[in-house]
């Protein structure tokens, strides 16, 4: 009995005294300073910053080899506690969220032909542009909901990647992967946009699409000032967002969306309750 | 309409094999073994066989439904699960106990990886293990074969490996029953759990599989072999205290291991160099328990781990690719 | 006695039977041709000819740009309609000369053949290059390119393809069977271009009417025919060298490194045409086949030629179509319309009804079986690469060696889990490559 309890006794000081020695020996030294960033930072390792990882990038940060307001998802809260850590003053960027410019799911949308394959985006773009048969239309098949570091896309039953503006953080994760680059940043305060990427002129729109810009100009004749129409696609001027809803109605193809009011049909996101908060631009 | 025309990537015509036919197909192959066991065994058999079946069915519905994946009854493996896990219990083994190992099987073997395909151990054997750890008692109690209308009733007796296992240790010598007797453990006429009974109704199967090319020679030659070879080395140390080869072979999980449990696709080797070498294993730690280890019988805890080095084997077997030697010849 | 192949492979049903047995028929012209400037691997031609212009048939329409690239010609006499993109085989818009024959089918005459004989390994060249020859098999690689090894490369063996292990096509087929001379012809010229003797023609076991038949005309040239054994795929250029000279291609080298070239028959035949008549590639044989046409039939077409038109030919359509395929049904490629031209790479033209399809199944997870890299000829493990390509993860992907493979399909033909492991692997090696360009 004695023996067993020496002998484990002794291994267990033996191993104690081999850890404490590994731990002085081999410690790495850290900048407090880098730990306080990491704990602040949101530890979604998005990727919004550049680097791989948020532990990366709060070392870039101290180190000075990156800038400190990089971490859109962290929002301007977080750029200013980082600031304060390293003792310089805050330059918030404006919040932006990403918006997909499509309405035209599987219910109002034409196909060019039936695809058949691997459920991503970017492989079906490969087989003769993709199976929309508008040259914008999103897919449907997912491949921006399968990057979303923060869970803030979603597709609906008829095949629409839509964003949630609460969810979003702005990573532009998705905007990269997205083949057809139906998904563009947007000034979170503007929440009223054309939901359409067809550059075609208005009678081949209508042809494949029944939510698309026809480029009809009605919008722009009632609100001269918030919209524009460049290659027969109109699109909110976000300087003057405000005005822009106002016409909403007005579109015949019912392209213009207020996110404000609602988001495209068949996504489970809710609009705010309350408006939209506004911009933190000090 | 043009339209209506599909489009897709190369190729565009398919061989038909399908998921849910290969897990068919196993199944038939197990259907002799099973109506041997019926045959022996009579109504507790056929009820184990039922309760595990269905126990695995459901508890692959419930999972299905609660984590919100698609039902996956469909492609049968499941179902097969629950064939294979009723083989490895004894006939006696009460109702619960079978429909404990079932939700084991699904549950703890096979769902929490993330459902077919992912799943790192063979779920019978999983089941099995459990059970054989939390009872003991039920898990090891088998009964002589009374075989329909032979009018025998069901007594208490053990397992020729658990005999061997016993005699060995008290006398150190081979019980009469490991020289002869090699007629019985043919057909099946013996104690030992469902699919331990019938080596000839097994084997069946098993060729009607390789006949199918559902499995491959690699896996079942490897690991009967090393038990051949390595049961045979000792033997020929010591034929009063090693049983023969055969006696290996014949008795205990050893050919529905060979054939249905280590040739499970999921958490084999992928590669035929990998086969071989997790046959190797297999036979290698069966013989080490048979012989040396708490255990009668070593098939379950052999597979098993072996089942664990599954990625090391294939990460270390990865096949040369066309043109490789050359480039690194010159390199 | 056991007939040479390489490891790997499978065996999908041939479908042969629709066209084997019908004679190669000349197709009459459309009302209308198509003749894409984008033909071949590497750059797009440039159009030279404007709307209005009259054209002759072998007269160049398209100059070539670059080394890796061939001029484009006129595939008959008449007038150039439209220079504006069409539709093109891969499915995109892309420049065309829309030319409407005049009906007289009329060479150009400054087009004039010559006696190989009289020719320098380099003038043959030239020629093979103006006439816009490129490997007829499919890939579409300019064939000057690939008689134009470097200096240190000894070349000592032409392998001339005629494995057509691709199901239902029987162009390949044909053209050996009744077009012998012309082949060995082109062969005797292709020789001489390389500068070497040994020949050596592969045909698939499959086809032993063009096995004897080549045997015998083949004899007194001294080429050597091998029979080989019936598998896909067998005709894939590393695969074929591998079985019929025992030499592998190093992984990411070209055939040259172990000294040999190899050749399509239909390009052997057509270079034959460019040396001893001037004529450029303006026309090929093409399979019309599969269970969704009437009578199936392997035409001889100008290249810009509609493939309605090449239906049409064929008895019309059987039933509704629900696949075009532009080549065969293991590495072709789908089509949206039947407006859309043939191009100098069609090998065939492959429809397949609703009926005829693989049934629809959601792929599942893979089950580990294993049978892809039972089958797959580069010894790869697909499902593994696969798996990478759906996470992104680019560079495992790359350790796995997805670029060295071939897109063959044996590996999506054979997977019970139904997934569609090609595309996979191709999208892991668009990301490998990607990668690469920016680095």
């Amino acid at each position: 009995m004695l023996a067993a309890v020496l002998s484990l006794g002794g291994i267990g000081l033996v191993a104690a005294a081999a850890l404490g020695i590994a731990a002085k020996k081999f410690a790495v030294e850290v900048d407090p300073r880098e730990a306080a960033i990491l704990e602040i930072l949101p530890g979604a390792n998005c990727g919004a910053c550049g680097l791989p990882g948020c532990s990366g990038y709060a070392k870039g940060v101290v180190d000075g080899s990156i800038a400190p307001n990089l971490c859109t998802p962290g929002g301007s809260d977080t750029v200013e506690k980082i600031a304060h850590i390293l003792g310089v003053e805050a330059i918030t960027a404006e919040p932006k969220v990403a918006v997909v410019f499509c309405q035209g799911d599987n219910s109002k949308a034409a196909e060019k032909y039936r695809y058949l394959g691997l459920q991503d985006c970017n492989a079906a773009q490969k087989i003769a542009d993709g199976p929309k048969a508008c040259p914008g239309g999103c897919l449907g098949l997912g491949t921006c909901e399968r990057v979303c570091p923060f869970g803030a896309i979603e597709i609906t039953a008829e095949g629409l990647a839509v964003i949630s503006r609460a969810k979003c953080t702005g990573c532009e994760k998705c905007v990269g992967v997205c083949p057809r680059k139906v998904i563009r940043m947007a000034p979170l305060e503007a929440t009223t946009h054309v939901l359409c990427n067809s550059h075609d002129k208005g009678a081949l729109v209508r042809k494949y699409c029944q939510v698309g810009c026809i480029a009809c100009t009605i919008c722009k004749k009632n609100a001269p000032e918030a919209y524009q129409i460049e290659n027969f696609l109109a699109e909110v001027v976000y300087e003057h967002h405000s005005e822009a809803a106002g016409v909403l109605e007005k579109c015949p193809t019912k392209c213009i969306r207020d996110f404000a009011t609602g988001y495209p049909e068949g996504s489970s996101f809710a609009p705010p309750t309350v408006p939209v908060k506004p911009a933190q631009i000090d | 309409m043009d339209n209506q025309l599909y489009l897709s990537s190369s190729p565009h015509i398919h061989s038909g094999e399908t998921t849910d036919k290969v897990m068919r197909m196993v199944i038939y192959a197990l259907l002799p073994a099973c109506a041997v066991s019926i045959y022996f065994f009579g109504l507790p058999a056929l009820s184990v066989l039922l309760i595990c079946t269905l126990g695995c069915v459901a508890a692959e519905a419930i999972c299905c439904k609660m984590m919100g994946r698609k039902m996956t009854l469909a492609d049968g493996s499941a179902a097969l699960t629950g064939i294979l896990l009723a083989l490895n219990l004894p006939p006696s083994a009460p109702w619960w106990m079978s429909l404990f190992g079932a939700f084991i099987a699904i549950l703890i073997g096979k769902q929490v990886y993330g459902g077919l395909g992912y799943n790192p151990f063979n779920p019978a054997l999983v089941a099995r293990v459990v059970l054989l750890i939390s009872f003991p008692v039920q898990m090891t109690t088998w009964t002589a074969p009374a075989p329909i209308g032979s009018g025998l009733d069901a007594v208490t007796t053990a397992t020729p490996l658990g005999e061997m296992k016993t005699a060995v240790m008290l006398t150190g010598k081979l019980p009469e029953l490991a020289t002869s007797g090699f007629g019985n453990y043919l057909t099946g006429n013996m104690g030992g759990c469902l699919g331990e009974v019938s080596a000839l109704a097994l084997l069946a199967g098993g060729l009607y599989l390789l006949y199918k090319k559902i499995i491959t020679w690699h896996t079942p030659v490897s690991f009967a072999g090393t038990v051949i070879v390595i049961g045979g080395i000792f033997w020929m140390i010591d034929p009063t205290k090693y049983p023969s080869p055969l006696f290996h072979l014949l008795t205990g999980g050893l050919i529905l291991g060979v054939f249905f449990m280590a040739t499970d696709m999921v958490s084999s080797p992928v590669t035929d160099k990998g086969m071989l070498i997790f046959g190797f294993g297999c036979g290698l730690i069966t013989v080490l328990i048979r012989l040396f280890g708490g255990y009668p019988e070593g098939v379950s805890f052999a597979i098993l781990l072996m089942n664990a080095a599954t990625p090391l084997i294939d990460r270390y077997t990865r096949p040369k690719i066309f043109g490789q030697i050359e480039q690194e010849a010159k390199s | 006695m056991k007939l040479k192949t390489f490891p790997g492979g499978l065996h999908p049903p041939d479908g042969k039977h629709y066209s084997a047995n019908s004679p190669i028929e000349s197709c009459p012209l459309p009302d209308e041709l198509v003749i894409p400037m984008s033909q071949h691997i590497g750059a797009p031609a440039a159009a030279c000819v404007a709307v209005g212009d009259q054209v002759k048939k072998g007269q160049v329409i398209a100059d070539a740009k670059g080394f890796v690239s061939v001029p484009i010609h006129a595939s008959t006499s008449g007038e150039v309609i439209a220079v504006e993109p069409r539709l093109h085989p891969t499915g995109k818009a892309l420049p065309a000369v829309v030319i409407r024959p005049d009906g007289e089918d009329r060479w150009d005459e400054s087009l004039q053949g010559a006696d190989p004989a009289n020719l320098s390994a380099d003038e043959l060249k030239d020629r093979i290059r103006a006439a816009g020859i490129v490997g007829m098999g499919g890939a579409t690689f300019p064939t000057h390119v690939k008689l134009s090894p470097p200096e240190e490369k000894k070349i000592d063996t032409l392998i001339i393809n005629g494995v057509e292990c691709e199901p239902f096509l029987t162009a390949d087929h044909r053209l050996m069977l009744e077009q012998s001379e012309r082949l060995l012809d082109g062969i005797d010229i292709l020789r001489k271009v390389l500068g070497l003797e040994r020949t050596i023609i592969g045909i698939e076991a499959n086809k032993p009417d063009a096995i004897a038949k080549l045997t015998q005309a083949g004899a007194a040239r001294n080429i050597e025919v091998q029979a080989l054994e019936v598998k896909y795929p067998q005709g894939a250029e590393k695969q074929l060298i591998d079985a019929l000279t025992g030499r592998q291609v190093p992984s990411g080298t070209l055939p040259m490194e172990v000294g040999v070239v190899v050749q399509n028959v239909g390009t052997a035949a057509a270079v034959s045409d460019a040396i001893r008549h001037g004529h450029p590639l303006v026309e090929r044989v093409a399979t019309v086949t599969g269970p969704g046409v009437h009578t199936p039939k392997n035409l001889l077409i100008r290249i810009g030629t509609p493939l309605r038109h090449m239906v049409e030919q064929c008895g019309g359509l059987n039933g509704d179509p629900a696949k075009i395929i532009m080549g065969g049904p293991m590495m072709g490629q789908t089509q949206l319309s039947l407006d859309i031209p043939a191009i100098r790479g069609t090998s065939g033209l492959l429809i397949f009804r609703r009926e005829d399809l693989p049934k629809r199944l959601e792929a599942g997870p893979c089950i580990r079986c294993g049978r892809c890299i039972g089958v797959c000829p580069i010894h790869l493990q697909p499902t593994t690469i696969a798996a990478y390509a759906r996470l992104d993860m680019i560079a495992e992907a790359e350790e796995y060696h997805a670029l060295d493979c071939i897109e063959c399909g044996c590996c999506t033909y054979i997977c019970p889990a139904t997934l569609p492991l090609v595309q996979s692997i191709r999208h892991a090696k668009g990301g490998i490559m990607a990668k690469k360009r920016t680095i």
